[in-house]
């Protein structure tokens, strides 16, 4: 098999076991292109990619932006702020607007749950999600796992917890998905007005006691708090969200056993993680990030493929 | 569908010697040289004549390569099958070096043209030559040639060559698949 059983990548939840092997074992291939002294291929040279960006973002952009050069395709950005969407223009408008110079693929963030999925009904262009609201943000959940995977060898059978905002975590939905597509055992901690009421239906267990929770797991992966998609409290203070759900290092010391800790980013030092954890040698966060590229190298390059010329 | 036998192993084993002996002739003891196989069917036959020229020839320090061109191709999306990578074990740079390109079918020229384009990713080479085990007359679509070869087949475009390696098939030998 070598061909994505999708034409889209609009979330995780569509995609089989067989596209997360063929996506892994074509980012080792890209991994190995970005380590080489001249990082870049040109297999990509007549396909036109629009990074449409309608919420913020600067590591999920860049890594987009940088994977798309790597492969040699044209690439127009767009961030809302300096648009037309302030005057009031349609999403369909605007996607059809940019499309009508050409584009073939639309990389797009957006604020509102299943953006890409309706922009993917209404326009003729492949669509990859780089994280819709509080729903999914599927090369991130990839790219945890391939991180995982190159860590520990492999995923199936590993327990991972996610600890924190999962609530208001497009990656932790992602990540759950992904984990469970390859056989792995996810539980989520948090506080509970942070844990979603319906999480027991997908299979997850809650722990709300963080000791307990990181002695069960293999890998931690540790969310950051989403002050900005907050519209109420949902804790007293975050120094008491620190002190009951922070990871420092003398939890990490009094474990049996080590563990493996994770962060999609922006982090909130001294918040959820402290500087010690997250520049020690248990954290692969920067690897996360190296290879964030790798695979939407391979994300980009797979449905590139299936672009009619 | 029917198989008529161009090479036999002991042709390829007489045939392996030659072209280490014409390699020889021009590279001496190797020691600005590089051999690159084309990934995946040329490094079987990189990885036989470099372990002839080390055996049989006392060549010591034999530096070998294997190049995947998969993302160097000018086919994407123009072919029906997508294609599929195999891994580049290339863990040094080309830069200034002789290097001899090796593949065991030369047809369009296409392999080679993705392979030189590849290449530049490594480094500016001295010079590059090109070792094929067969060479397919009247198919070529390019300006390309082989330097070094073992066999000259003027097999129809219909006619398909098959190369077979102890390695994948128990058995060495070259047919030409008549359908």
């Amino acid at each position: 098999m070598s061909e994505l059983s999708v034409p889209h990548l609009l979330g995780i939840k569509y995609l089989k076991s067989t596209d997360i092997d063929l996506i892994f074992k074509t980012a080792d291939h890209f991994k190995a292109v970005i380590n080489r002294p001249i990082k870049k291929v040109p297999s990509l040279r007549d396909i036109t990619i629009a990074n449409l960006f309608f919420e913020n973002s600067t590591r999920t952009k860049l890594s987009f932006e940088l994977a798309e050069k790597r492969l040699s395709a044209d690439v127009i950005n767009f961030s809302a702020g300096q648009s037309s969407v302030k005057k009031g223009e349609t999403l369909i408008d605007t996607v059809n607007n940019i499309l009508a110079m050409k584009v073939d693929i639309v990389v797009m963030r957006h604020a509102n749950v299943g953006a890409g999925v309706f922009l993917s009904k209404h326009v003729d262009a492949k669509i990859i999600n780089a994280g819709d609201g509080t729903h999914e943000h599927p090369t991130q959940a990839l790219l945890d796992s391939y991180s995982i995977k190159e860590k520990l060898g492999n995923v199936k059978g590993k327990k991972v917890l996610i600890v924190g905002d999962v609530l208001h975590s497009r990656v932790a939905l992602s990540n759950i998905f992904a984990l469970q597509l390859q056989g792995a055992e996810v539980k989520v901690c948090g506080p509970t007005t942070l844990i979603p009421k319906y999480i027991a239906s997908l299979g997850v267990a809650v722990e709300t006691n963080l000791k307990k929770a990181l002695e069960w797991c293999d890998v931690a992966n540790v969310l950051r708090v989403q002050h900005e998609r907050m519209d109420i409290n949902y804790f007293p203070s975050t120094r008491e969200y620190t002190q009951l759900f922070g990871i420092n290092q003398e939890i990490l010391d009094n474990l049996s056993k080590k563990i493996v800790i994770m962060h999609p980013g922006p982090i909130n030092r001294g918040v959820e993680i402290t500087s010690a954890v997250a520049d020690s040698n248990e954290s692969i966060i920067l690897e996360q990030v190296e290879n964030g590229v790798a695979i939407r190298m391979a994300v980009i390059y797979l449905l590139a493929q299936q672009v009619k010329r | 569908m029917s198989n008529k036998t161009l090479l036999n192993s002991k042709d390829i084993e007489i045939i392996l010697h030659r072209l280490a002996c014409q390699l020889i002739e021009n590279h001496n003891d190797f020691s600005n040289t590089i051999l690159i196989g084309l990934q995946p069917r040329g490094s079987y036959l990189a990885n036989r004549l470099a372990d002839v020229l080390k055996n049989e020839y006392q060549i010591k320090d034999l530096q070998l390569g294997l190049l995947d061109i998969t993302f160097y191709r000018d086919d994407f999306r123009r072919r029906k099958a997508p294609l599929e990578a195999a891994a580049t074990e290339m863990d040094f740079l080309i830069e200034g070096k002789d290097v001899v390109i090796i593949d065991d079918v030369l047809f369009s020229g296409r392999s080679v043209r993705a392979a030189l384009t590849a290449m530049q990713s490594y480094g500016r080479p001295e010079s590059i030559e090109l070792l094929v085990l067969i060479d397919r007359r009247f198919s070529r679509h390019l300006p390309i040639q082989p330097d070094y070869r073992g066999r000259q087949v003027d097999a129809i475009n219909e006619e398909k060559v098959l190369v077979t390696w102890k390695e994948t098939h128990k058995k060495d030998a070259v047919y030409i698949e008549i359908k």
